[in-house]
This record gives structure tokens, sequence and C-alpha cells, in this order.
């Protein structure tokens, strides 16, 4: 097992923070031990490998462009948000038109009138389920963010 | 808009770059940076102002980099096009034999690695994040930062053992 005494000071090491004492007392533990010796050296050769390897860099246009992608994908949000609700209102309201004539019309036999009321009355609650849901459960759910 | 476009402006590359030492693809990137972006500007009032926005910025990002990761955890891979080069030029043809297989088993081993241990290493070893920064973006406290950089670059030896 390796101690944190140990761990701490070896990665204040690479990143050149350590104080006078610290130094001297990392150094003792390398002498002292040659498990840390070891473990340090070891570190060392990971850190070297990772170092000699960079990302490519994307072509300079994707630089120029990435605000404008950002702004056109929150703008196209927007637009979709907007579409959806017309269209939800639209087809809502055609919806409400056709079950009022349908129910209304004395020839339309007692099943499809029941039929009818039966899809009104379920998309409602759909849609409140769906509203409730967005609205007050997602508010206080600490997994929000996880998609499921 | 206009002091966002400047965040995202000033923010762009760390968030590129940081996502793509997870996600190991251009595209993935690109899109998971993006949405992040658009996420942030949704939840912007919730921001503290005093705070660092890259911080606050890149735990939204981790969180749509998360669901990535599981959902694509079997495509998800360095090697498919070639996201790593080397930085020093490769003058001696026996060290490009060498460098090239030792990249093939870095490549194959930061495949292997868990969400949260490439994610470490990409802070640190890749974005250069200091152990405080990578503390507040992981919730973790300092001394736990340094000990599982440790262990993730222990994992690593032992994946790389005959090429160090």
């Amino acid at each position: 097992m390796i101690d944190d005494k140990f761990i701490n000071l070896m990665e204040k090491y690479f990143v050149q923070t350590l104080t006078e004492s610290e130094q001297k007392e990392f150094e003792n533990m390398l002498e002292d031990n040659s498990t840390y010796k070891q473990e340090f050296e070891e570190q060392k050769k990971v850190k070297e490998v990772l170092n000699m390897i960079r990302f490519k860099n994307p072509e300079p246009e994707v630089w120029e462009n990435y605000w404008m992608n950002v702004y056109n994908k929150f703008e196209r949000g927007l637009a979709w948000l907007a579409v959806s609700a017309g269209a939800l209102i639209v087809f809502g309201w055609a919806a409400y038109q056709a079950a009022e004539k349908i129910i209304q019309d004395a020839e339309t036999p007692g099943l499809i009138k029941l039929g009818v009321a039966a899809l009104v009355f379920g998309s409602l609650i759909l849609l409140f389920s769906v509203l409730r849901e967005k609205l007050f459960v997602k508010k206080s759910d600490k997994y929000k963010e996880v998609k499921r | 808009m206009t002091i966002f476009e400047q965040l995202v402006k000033s923010n762009m590359k760390k968030a590129y770059y940081s996502a793509l030492g997870i996600l190991g693809s251009h595209d993935a990137a690109m899109e998971i940076s993006q949405q992040a972006f658009i996420r942030a500007y949704r939840n912007f009032h919730k921001y503290d102002k005093k705070r660092n926005f890259f911080t606050w910025y890149y735990k939204i990002m981790r969180n749509l980099c998360m669901n990535y990761f599981r959902d694509n955890r079997n495509r998800i891979s360095f090697d498919s096009i070639g996201e790593f080069e080397s930085m020093e030029p490769q003058s001696n043809p026996d060290n490009i034999y060498e460098k090239i297989e030792l990249k093939e088993k870095l490549t194959d081993a930061l495949n292997e690695l868990e969400f949260e241990d490439r994610e470490i290493i990409m802070l640190k070893e890749f974005e250069n994040h200091s152990y405080k920064e990578i503390a507040e973006i992981m919730n973790i406290p300092v001394g736990t930062v340094m000990s599982k950089l440790f262990y993730v670059r222990k994992k690593l030896a032992k994946k790389l053992e005959s090429m160090l």
C-alpha cells in the first residue's frame, strides 16, 4: 500500500510546487524505500509517454464557425419549440372541432362517440402527465442530467 | 447573447479538447461541446458570475459526455480517426516503428479505461488543469485527485509494461 503522503509529494514534484522541506522529505522517502523509488520511476515514465502525445488540431475554419454552429443550433431549437407549440395548438383545435362534430352528429353510432370521447380523454391525460413530469418531477430529480 | 458569445469563443477550444479526450472523436466532441454550450445558455441564470465559467460549463458537458460514453461505449475509440499525433519529428526510422507501437499500445490502454479514469488523465495530462480545478470539476478533494491520478497511471503502466 502506498502512503498518501508519498503520492501527495510526488504529484507536487511533478508540477514543481514542492517547498524546500517537502523536497527534502520526498528525496528521503525515495532514498529510504526502494518501492517508492520504483513507483516514482514508473509514474515518471507513464507521464513521459502521455506527454509525447498531443491531439490533432482541427482545421482553422472549425474555430471560425464554432460560435455560428452553437447559435444556429440554439436558433433551430427555439424554432422547433415554436413549431411544436403551434402544431399542438392547431391540431388540438382541429381535433376538438372534429370530436365535437362527431359527438353532436345524431347519425354517429354510440360506440364511435364513446371511442372519440375516450381518445380525447386519454390524450388529455397523456398531455397532463408529460407536462407534470417536465414541470414538477424533473426539478427535484437528482438524476435529471442522466438520460433515461 | 454578446457576453455569452464571448464566453463561448474564449472557452470553445478547451471545451472541444476536453470532450475529445473523453470521447476520442472529432464529430462527437464538436456535437457534445456545442450542445453543452446551448444547455449552459439556457441555465445561464444559475451561473455564479464570481466563479470560473469553464468549471461550471464543464459540469454540464461532463453529464452529456457520460451519457454519450454510456450509449456508445463499444464504439468509442481513440484510434478510429487518429486523433493523436506525436509531438516530436520522427527522423530516425527505428524510432518510428517504436513510436507507432507505443502509440498503438497507449491507444488500447486509454480505450480500456473507465469514464472517470479517462477523464482524470485527460484533465491532468492532456489539458494540464491544476489539481484544485480538477477537484472542483469532479467534486472530490484534492488529495483524492492525486491518489486517483496515481492509480490510473499505474493501470496504464501495467498495460504498457513491455514498452516502458
